[in-house]
Order: structure tokens, then sequence, then C-alpha cells
């Protein structure tokens, strides 16, 4: 059996490979089959996942950032938190003084305010966006993490919706596309990731890319290939030779797309489909051992 | 003129019709700003002429030999990176953000800063222009830093080469490297499609992008999938003031185009999918930079 609290990521290199699809129909799945389970949409910069479930908003937290607030007073423009910041959110002039807080490059790091020998910086709390959690019928829980637009990077928000995702039920997290920092801060904190992707030239691409760095993490890894019977043989050559798991072929299919395009769950209007996700629990108990 | 294409949501076609704009002209640059999953280069197998490594960030470690396991350092970090370990005090790669503010305030010099190195910027000749891409390495940061050289790169090309076009293909998503890819361009369109999940990272693209003042279009690709969802992004467009620059049909075409290495205006000109593009094109050449 896999542990109660087992955390599987669906994630991709390539955005629009079905990703969410998956995510929704296996959290879907576990839930009709009485798994206590939790989605984390941690694809703050687009998150989708809570379209596709009637849910009740449970609770609200506004995620923040610290930035420093200067006091001129108080400064004696020395320059030591300009040099201190590692990402030139400080604009600085000795000569005329000129000393600035920009606070979109801030990171929140707390440099500024360690090297300030005068006591002239102090920290306000700016907002990144909220994680709400919502519940469903069956009681299973939907955590949402969602930036706010203008905001530069959605990984304190992604951090906060999978600690809101709690640790005492399954998760299963949608992650964000890509293999820069929001996509290792979800698939870092995975017991398993599913790579969802599509047999066309782009899709292997950024596939290869998502491998690359899950195996660099040491994260046991399968594959599902969407869009299954468009492009070509490619991505199956590519599994075999790397010896990945292909752990389910969704056809390329308009009835498909049709359902997933109005917020619908394949696995709620076929059962086959149910069936078909609750299987992908045990092809990676077998990986997991 | 700089034209950006961007999606919100991934995986709308963003770049099969970046590449179609691209094949129409014979005075192109093309910039591949999708840092993170870069894949023109796939279709156009550009000359490499130019290669530019990009700092992707540091990451803290710590020389065991003089780190005397105070534990002064863990409390100062905001990112959670620093714990006590069975092996003494150890940093977490992936949790660190590259502040410096541990290597600053360790009293016995023991943490130093490393390079993440391994990103790489390219610039080449394709068989309509010049084209301009970057690759980020897995898990590296400051995707938007190496979006910024890729457009330097890409209008030094256009001086150099008498290009009077530059195309952006920009990555999905609403944050950092797609700010960094519409600042200061001259036209931008936000490529979508019928489902409501599209619909709505089409809004918050929209929103997103409305603080910049670029002139802005919308593209409903595969609009004929869902032709009652197209309407309804029509009217949200025409009530937030954008204008419909195009709509493409759902066309099979185009990801055949792709496993023969070409764009779909150059695989079937005659397709209703070309024409559409063509005629995207023609409006974009006679607008006002």
């Amino acid at each position: 059996m896999l542990p109660t609290n087992f955390k599987i990521a669906i994630a991709s290199g390539k955005g629009g490979t079905g990703k969410t699809l998956v995510a929704t129909n296996l959290f879907h799945s576990l839930s009709k089959a009485g798994i206590p389970a939790t989605l984390a949409d941690c694809d703050a910069e687009a998150p989708n996942a809570k379209l596709f479930f009637k849910s009740k908003e449970e609770s609200t937290s506004v995620v923040t950032q610290k930035v420093p607030v200067i006091d001129e007073s108080k400064c004696t423009y020395c320059g030591k938190c300009h040099d201190w910041c590692n990402y030139h959110a400080i604009f600085f002039l000795p000569q005329p003084q000129v000393i600035k807080v920009m606070e979109e490059l801030c990171h929140g790091c707390g440099a500024c305010l360690a090297a300030c020998h005068f006591e002239a910086i102090t920290e306000k709390e700016v907002e990144l966006g909220v994680v709400t959690t919502y519940t469903l019928p069956n009681s299973n829980i939907l955590a949402e993490a969602r930036m706010h637009t203008g905001v530069y990077s959605p990984v304190p928000l992604i951090k906060a919706g999978i600690k809101a995702a709690g640790d005492h039920r399954m998760v299963i997290m949608d992650a964000p596309p890509g293999t820069s920092c929001p996509f290792i801060q979800t698939v870092a904190r995975a017991d398993y990731v599913v790579l969802v992707t599509e047999p066309t030239p782009f899709g292997l691409s950024d596939l290869k890319q998502s491998v690359e760095t899950l195996r660099e993490m040491k994260k046991p890894i399968g594959v599902i290939i969407n869009r299954a019977g468009m492009g070509n043989r490619n991505v199956y050559e590519y599994l075999k030779q790397e010896n990945i798991p292909l752990l389910m072929e969704i056809p390329f299919e308009r009835s498909i797309a049709a359902v997933y395009a109005r917020g619908g769950l394949i696995a709620e209007s076929d059962k086959q489909w149910e069936q078909l996700f609750l299987g992908l629990l045990d092809k990676i108990k077998i990986q997991w051992k | 003129m700089e034209i950006a294409i961007i999606s919100g949501k991934g995986g709308t076609g963003k770049s099969s019709i970046s590449a179609a704009l691209a094949t129409l002209s014979e005075k192109v640059v093309l910039a591949d700003c999708d840092v993170d999953a870069a894949n023109q280069y796939l279709l156009f197998n550009p000359s490499h002429e130019e290669e530019q490594a990009f700092i992707g960030g540091q990451k803290a470690v710590i020389n065991p030999e003089t780190c005397t396991n105070c534990g002064i350092c863990i409390p100062y970090c905001r990112f959670d990176a620093i714990s006590f370990s069975r092996q003494g005090v150890v940093i977490s790669e992936t949790a660190c953000d590259g502040c410096h503010l541990c290597m600053r305030i360790c009293p016995h010099q023991a943490i130093s800063m490393v390079n993440s190195d391994k990103s790489r910027l390219y610039a080449g000749s394709f068989r309509n222009g010049r084209m301009v891409y970057g690759r980020l390495a897995p898990g590296e940061e400051n995707s938007g830093k190496l979006v910024n050289l890729v457009r330097d790169k890409a209008k030094e090309q256009a001086r150099k080469h008498q290009l009077d076009t530059i195309i952006i293909d920009g990555p999905p998503g609403i944050g950092c490297p797609v700010i960094s890819s519409i600042t200061g361009a001259h036209q931008l369109i936000i490529v979508t499609e019928p489902s409501l999940s599209a619909m709505l990272d089409l809004q918050r693209a929209a929103e997103m992008s409305a603080n910049f003042h670029i002139q802005t279009h919308v593209i409903i690709n595969k609009y004929d999938l869902d032709e009652d969802l197209s309407r309804q992004i029509e009217s949200l467009c025409k009530e937030a003031g954008i204008g419909m620059i195009g709509k493409i049909p759902f066309d099979p075409q185009v990801v055949e185009a792709m496993t023969h290495s070409k764009s779909i205006t150059e695989w079937a000109p005659d397709s209703a999918t070309s024409k559409e593009v063509s005629k995207i094109w023609l409006t974009l050449k006679s607008m006002k930079p």
C-alpha cells in the first residue's frame, strides 16, 4: 500500500499538455473510491482546477512577503543595504542623497535589515496572493494557490498552497509548467511525479528536460501520453529507450477535449475512465516498492 | 517593430502561431523567450553562431571544515533553507534563494556562493532571418533576466542585419518572464482557445498586460472546437476593449507540419489556417509601431 499521506505531483515541461486534466480526474476518481485526498493547485499563475468541482469555500489566507521601509530621518546614506541587496531592489545614490526601495524586485530576504546599523529599516507586509481551501461534497479538499496579477514570482504562493494541503492525506499537486523554480518548488515536495506529455516534437523536447531534472532530484517518475494518436511515435521510443514506465494513454478525441473545455471530468461522464485513473495508483505502487 | 505573443494558459498554440508568422517574412528576428521550454529551434534548426553563458542565480554552500555548527545563520534565512542535520548545518540547494545573507553574517566565513552557470543564450540564422533563443538550465532562476538578454540580443541582430520585425515567442503564465517578454514591445498578441480554463487565463493575462500600455490583440486558436465558447470569448474581449485579430480553425496539419520541422504556413500554405495567419500578419504589418 502507498502511505496514506503520499504526495503525487502532476507536471509537464510544456504547457497545455493536460496536467490539469489528469490531476482533476485522478482526484475525482480517488474521491469516488473513498480515499481521503487533497488536490493542491500549485499553478499559481493560472489556477484552474477549481473550475472542475462543485465546492464550498472553507478558508482563505492572504500570502504576504516582507519588504523594507526606510526611515530617511535615521538613514545615514552609507549604502550598505544597497550593497547587501542581491536583487537590486534598493536604488541608492550617495550624492545627491537618494534611497528608494523598489518593492517589485524585493524577495523579502531581510539582508538590508541585517545590514543597517542605524535602525533605519523596518519591514511591512505586501500581498502576493491568496491560498483558498474548498471542501467538496465528499469532504475531500481542494487547496488553491492564486498569485495576484503583476506579482513576479509564484514561489511563495506555491509553498503556502502545499502547506495548506497538509500532511495527513494523499495529496495530488497540479504543478506549474516548465522546469524552473516554480516547478522545482512543487516537485521537491512530491513522493512521485507523473509527467504528462503529448506525442509531438515540442512535447518530447520538453519531456526530456523534465526527465533530466527529476532524475537529478532522484524522484520516481512515470509518463502519461495525452492526445495519443496525433504526431509521431518518437515519444514512445524515448520512453522505451530510457526505461520510463508509460502509465496511461489518453487518446486524441474531440469528445474528451469537449468535456474538458466545458469544465467537465471524463471520469465522471465515463466510469471506465474512473477505473483507469484509479489504476494509476497500482502502477505507481509497483515503482514505489 | 517588436511583436510579443503570449497566452496565459500553456498549449494554446502560441509557438506554432509565432513560427507561422515568422515564416511569412524574409526579414525577421525570431526571439524564443520561452526560456523554460524553448522549442522554435526544433522547427528551424538555426546555425549556432553565438553562444553566451548566463548566470541563472547563485546558491550558498557551507565549507564543513570552517563551519563550527554555531547555527547563527539558521534564523536569518527567510527561505528555510538552512537546518541542523546529522552532518551538522546544511543548506538545501532547492530552497536557497541565493540572497547572500548567510554568507555575509557567518562569523567564521564558512559560507560561499557558487554560480549556476548552465543556462545559455544562442544566436544564429534560420531560413527567414535571424533567431535568438535562451535555454534556462533546469531549476535555475532569473528567467526574466535571461528573457531580457534574449530581447537585447534580438534587437542587436535586427540592427546589424537590417531586419525590421522582431517576433517574441513568450512563455506561459503571467509572472516575471512574461512581464519581461512584453515590457516595451509594440504589439501584443494573446493566444487563447475555446475552453473555460483558457478563457480565465486570458482574462488574467489581459489584466496583467493592461499596465504596460501595449496595443493588444487576441487570437482564438482552434475556435471551431466550441463555437459557443468562442463567441463568449469574443464578447469578453469586446467588453474589455481588446481587438480580435483572428480566429484560427482546428487543423491537424499544424502538428503534421511540426513533425516535419515546418511551420503551418510552410507545410500547407493554401490551408484555411495559413490563410488566416497571413491575414493576421498583414493586419500587424499595417499597424504603426
